[in-house]
């Protein structure tokens, strides 16, 4: 496996090194003198804090959405928690952060399959688990397993579901599903990223069905206020530091 | 298919008075096939009616409804209206309003009592209401307003007086989906009335049979049921020449600047000529080219489908006002409309199919007995040589129309709702209706449960919608929709044509941004083009220049702009592929010399220039050179299969060059030829290995899995089939969010159902569609043990035209990943290293002080 060239040298993996998930895939990012291991399939983790953080997983969207008799194809929490199995298996965390609207909707932890509830009860066991309220799913059952918190407080640091402006040392959230926009070889290409500056990091939607929202919205102005920020987009198995300034609209 | 005579016992004259009377008036005779018309429906009979434009076909069509309708009398008093009586159908609803208009003429000349109605998309709901309480005797629609009408709870009703049904241009329809929801609503309206019978109106084709079994049930597999056939034999052969010019021929590229002059001349010295291109930035370049040079200030117009209605029909009103010297325009006009007195037809690039050679030589002189008169002006060498062939084949007469193959799933997923939201239907009743439609006709028992269970929810082998199903089967054993809002939304969605999503292009003042207010409708745009532009770049749009100002949400604004040139010159090449009958017969001019006679001196002397410094290949072998240039090595190959086809076969050999380690860096496909190139020399490779048929294997389906083409073709038979929708009440997905999110369900569901119903609907499309994987497949047999390799030491002249394409196109396969790497910026990981100290901190903090407000405008851009 290549290293990726950043000047901190990667010990995140514990010597884990396995075929299915590739834990050099990523880059460094340093967040009030804390750093953060952002990695391609989504993920972000803190080797300080044994963390792995993940936003916006979505489960049981396809579900919803068959509630309004749109039949979406019923593998996406499968999907979503089998990438997550990979990254807890990659990592190795200690404590494990879901950063809200974990489910699509306030019923979708009584619409899991079974072999779904069992496996993620299996990976709420495991770690230290911790769910972020979102505005999808501002309370969740118990059975779930780990803690419910409204937000969080590593250090430094605050991690909310949505972005605020109004906070000291720096923050990571997500919410808003970043995703940004190249151009070259006479086409473009859209893909999820990291939305991140010195202050704050935004993290991609990790849910397979969630779709994104362009870096270029102006949702995103309250937050990167000089408009210097880096996306990273998740590339195969790469992380693609993009200056704001090359990033599209649209 | 011989046919008895009409019956000698016939009580009374073919024509009854009134038409006779009429006829003569106009000192016109009733043309044979208008006779055979009407007595092939007084023996109650379907018929395929072929001819050339100009043979009076519609009337011929018609002429057995007003008959009849006419003997039916008035209306009394107090007496229910009935239903329709005769349904017309056309692949184009201006097509329906201008056949409308023409037969309101010889109504009211002849003093008949007929009410023709049209009923399209534009038509206003008060008009819809009326016509559901007092239906037209004659309704001119569109196949997807049929499904509408089949889909209304009324349906029967509106329909229990039917006795005929007319389907024009119906070779242009049989081929496409549409031709697909046409004939299982035609199996429908059959089921209502089994004794309808259909009229099909055809340009010339090469398989009329097909086209008769078509127009019919097909309830008898044993003895297939067709339609009577009636030919009449084109008129006045079409006097067609190719543009000669003094100028240098292009060697590649469509854009036919070069003939210019020659073009303008032409247009001076006709009436009213039409100047027929393939795509709109054809039509754009053409049209600002002609008004460079149109020093005399000729009433010359541009018409395209991406313009505002309001200016096409402005434009078209002009042109029958006879206003206009000449149109610049695409295939919007191609179908049979009459736009006044046509006496040239001009098509720039070259034909690349018959039947639309036909249709468009067409327009010009719409009188059968008068040769019509075109000109065609090939854009590149290759393209003269094609035009040749096809002249020198008498191609216009030959059409190559190509099979009706099995009906698509995602169109029948799409009726099989809109039957159930009629009324409830049994299962058995309706696999036998459908089967009876010409495209199902094969289709299995085991797939058509399978469909319903798609439309019941979402047919998934993991069974977790059940309760939420769209239709249910009930205790009576009907399946019926689970809640009105069902057919709401089915009625949003109908149709097959799924457009490339597009934006509103918006004239606004310069320096707006996408600020601007909601400025005035130029027309629409395919989002992929904006997709490649910034804001501040120019193209050509509605006949001028103009500057991107910024996207905001489905529109696009941009402002006029003083550029001479448009920076953005947005390529696009032929859009229909070459045919596979013209591009045997491009073969074989290349191949024998002695047909040269008629090329002009510089494509001879290019040919010969070929045979001097490589080879030129015999017609069944397929050619390829391989050479170095620069400080890389190429590849090309000319099978002259299309640019599809062509691309596909890039795609692949791009994989196996790779594994072969020869670090292929690119490929371009033409109509003619592929070009690859990279950094190894492929000189020495092994070509009948390299150009093995097995390579449409395990490295297709790995690419084609990938391929953003193939999640294209997805999103189109997700739309069509109901999977997800276009509309839904109370509001309106964006283009751009669907393509996002349909990517996404291809990825789930490709990984965890490959064999899901609607996996199989988009292999299917994508086999004879965008990729053209069967037309390859077929090369790649016919060309094995027949490679002719020839390892060159430097370009031959037979290549130039593919190499000049190098660089213009976009190149596709799995370059994302390249794409952001070329983006990201080298220096970032640094960049982020400094980010980390206070330093770089309180600069950005200073810097977003200082910026605020004027950073915040900019982002605005």
């Amino acid at each position: 496996m290549s290293a990726n060239g950043t000047a901190i040298k990667n010990t995140a993996t514990g010597g884990c090194d396995t075929d299915a998930f590739n834990v050099d895939a990523g880059l460094w990012l340093s967040l009030c003198d804390h750093p953060f291991f952002a990695h391609a399939c989504g993920t972000l983790y803190s080797e300080r804090e044994k963390t792995l953080i993940v936003s916006d997983l979505h489960l049981e969207k396809g579900s919803s959405f068959a509630t309004k008799q749109i039949f979406l194809p019923p593998y996406d929490t499968a999907a979503t928690l089998s990438l997550l199995a990979e990254a807890i298996d990659g990592f190795k965390p200690k404590r494990v952060i879901a950063l809200g609207d974990s489910f699509h909707d306030a019923d979708g932890p009584t619409r899991l399959s079974d072999t779904d509830r069992t496996l993620l009860l299996r990976m709420t066991a495991a770690a230290e688990w911790v769910w972020v309220a979102g505005n999808h799913d501002p309370e969740l059952p118990e059975f779930l397993g780990g803690r419910f918190v409204d937000e969080i407080i590593l250090g430094d640091i605050s991690l909310r579901h949505e972005p605020t402006d109004d906070f000291e040392g720096g923050e990571i959230s997500g919410h808003l599903h970043p995703c940004a926009r190249v151009r070259g070889r006479g086409r473009s290409v859209r893909k999820r990223c990291f939305a991140a500056n010195v202050r704050r990091i935004i993290m991609p939607a990790f849910g397979a069905f969630t779709g994104g929202l362009n870096v270029r919205d102006e949702a995103f102005y309250p937050y990167f206020p000089a408009g210097s920020f880096y996306a990273y987009m998740m590339g195969n198995d790469k992380l693609y530091p993009i200056a704001s300034q090359s990033c599209l609209p649209g | 298919m011989t046919e008895a005579l009409a019956p000698i016992h016939s009580a009374e004259p073919v024509l009854p008075d009134t038409f006779a009377q009429w006829f003569a008036g106009k000192g016109w005779a009733p043309r044979a096939h208008q006779i055979a018309l009407v007595e092939k429906a007084r023996a109650g009979k379907s018929c395929l009616l072929i001819a050339p434009t100009g043979a009076g076909k519609t009337l011929a069509g018609f002429l057995p409804s007003l008959i009849d309708l006419n003997r039916r009398g008035k209306r009394k008093p107090g007496q229910a209206h009935s239903g329709v009586h005769t349904l017309y159908v056309s692949p184009l609803k201006s097509l329906a309003v201008d056949i409308a208009r023409n037969l309101e003429a010889p109504v009211a000349d002849m003093g008949l009592d007929i009410q023709i109605e049209t009923r399209t998309g534009d038509t206003p709901s008060s008009k819809r209401q009326r016509q559901k309480l007092k239906p037209p005797d004659i309704l001119l629609t569109t196949p997807e307003q049929l499904s509408l009408f089949l889909a209304a709870k009324d349906a029967d009703r509106f329909f229990d007086s039917l006795t005929t049904v007319i389907v024009d241009e119906i070779h242009t329809m049989v081929t496409s989906k549409r031709g697909d929801l046409l004939a299982l609503g035609l199996a429908r309206l059959r089921t209502f009335r089994p004794d309808i019978r259909m009229v099909g109106l055809s340009a010339t084709v090469s398989n009329p049979d097909e086209l008769c079994g078509w127009l019919v049930a097909q309830d008898d597999p044993e003895e297939p049921p067709r339609a009577d056939l009636v030919t009449v034999d084109g008129g006045a052969s079409p006097n067609i020449a190719i543009l000669g010019t003094e100028e240098r021929l292009p060697w590649s590229g469509h854009s036919a600047r070069h003939a210019m002059g020659d073009i303008y001349a032409q247009i001076k010295v006709h009436n009213i000529t039409l100047v027929f291109v393939n795509t709109r930035s054809q039509a754009e370049l053409l049209f600002q080219e002609l008004w460079r040079i149109n020093d005399d200030n000729l009433p010359i117009a541009l018409h395209h489908g991406s313009l505002d209605v309001s200016q096409r029909r402005k434009v078209e009103s002009a042109m029958v006002a006879g206003a206009l010297k000449a149109v610049v325009c695409t295939a919007t006009l191609d179908l049979g409309i009459d736009w006044g007195d046509v006496d040239l037809v001009i098509t720039v690039g070259a034909p690349k199919g018959a039947s639309r050679l036909a249709q468009r030589i067409g327009r010009a002189n719409h009188r059968m007995d008068e040769p019509s008169k075109a000109l065609l002006v090939p854009a590149n060498r290759f393209e003269v040589m094609e035009c040749q062939a096809a002249l020198d084949a008498n191609y216009v007469g030959d059409q190559d129309t190509p099979p009706i193959l099995p009906g698509a799933l995602d169109v029948l997923a799409q009726h099989v709702l809109g039957v159930a939201c009629y009324a409830p239907f049994r299962a058995d009743d309706l696999y036998l209706e459908i089967r009876q439609s010409y495209p199902y006709r094969d289709l299995t028992r085991e797939t058509f449960d399978r469909v319903v269970d798609f439309v019941a929810t979402g047919g998934y082998a993991l069974r977790a919608y059940e309760r939420f199903a769209k239709i249910k089967l009930t205790e009576d054993g009907t399946w019926r929709i689970a809640h009105p809002r069902i057919a709401q939304q089915y009625r949003m969605n109908i149709g097959t044509i799924v457009e490339m999503p597009v934006l509103n292009v918006r004239l606004t003042a310069p320096g707006k941004g996408a600020n601007a207010r909601a400025g005035r409708m130029l027309g629409k745009v395919e989002e992929y083009f904006l997709e490649t532009l910034s804001p501040g770049d120019t193209f050509l749009f509605a006949g001028q220049i103009v500057k991107l100002e910024g996207i905001r949400e489905a529109d696009a604004f941009v402002s006029k702009s003083n550029a001479s040139e448009p920076k953005i010159p947005y390529y696009a090449g032929g859009k229909f592929p070459l045919s596979t009958y013209l591009a045997d017969k491009v073969r074989s001019m290349l191949a024998e010399p002695q047909m040269w006679g008629r090329l002009p001196d510089q494509v001879r002397e290019w040919l010969s220039m070929q045979k001097e410094r490589s080879v030129l290949p015999a017609r069944d072998q397929l050619l390829i050179e391989t050479f170095p240039r620069g400080d890389r090595f190429y590849l090309i190959a000319y099978p002259f299969e299309g640019r599809l086809a062509h691309q596909t076969l890039g795609m692949l050999l791009t994989r196996r060059l790779e594994r072969a380690r020869k670090r292929p860096l690119g490929f371009v496909g033409t109509d003619y030829a592929m070009g690859i190139w990279g950094l190894k020399d492929m000189g020495e490779m092994d070509m009948d290995a390299l150009f093995h048929e097995d390579m449409l294997g395990d490295d297709l389906e790995d690419w084609m899995g990938d391929s953003f083409m193939l999640k294209r073709t997805f999103r189109y038979c997700a739309l069509i089939s109901g999977l997800i929708e276009k509309n839904y009440p109370g509001k309106e997905k964006t283009g751009r969010q669907v393509t996002m999110s349909t990517d996404l369900i291809y990825d789930v569901l490709r990984d965890h159902e490959p064999d899901h119903i609607l996996m199989q609907a988009t292999w299917a499309d994508a086999a004879r569609g965008l990729l053209d994987v069967r037309r390859l497949s077929d090369m790649l047999s016919r060309i094995e043990g027949r490679i002719v390799h020839k390892n060159l030491d430097r370009i031959s002249p037979l290549a130039v035209p593919v190499m000049l394409e190098v660089g213009k196109e976009p190149v596709f396969g799995e370059a994302s990943d390249t794409i952001m790497a070329e983006s990201s910026d080298a220096l970032v990981a640094e960049a982020m290293g400094d980010m980390e100290t206070a330093e770089a901190a309180r600069e950005a903090a200073r810097e977003r002080k200082r910026n605020r407000d004027k950073e915040h405008r900019d982002w605005r851009l």
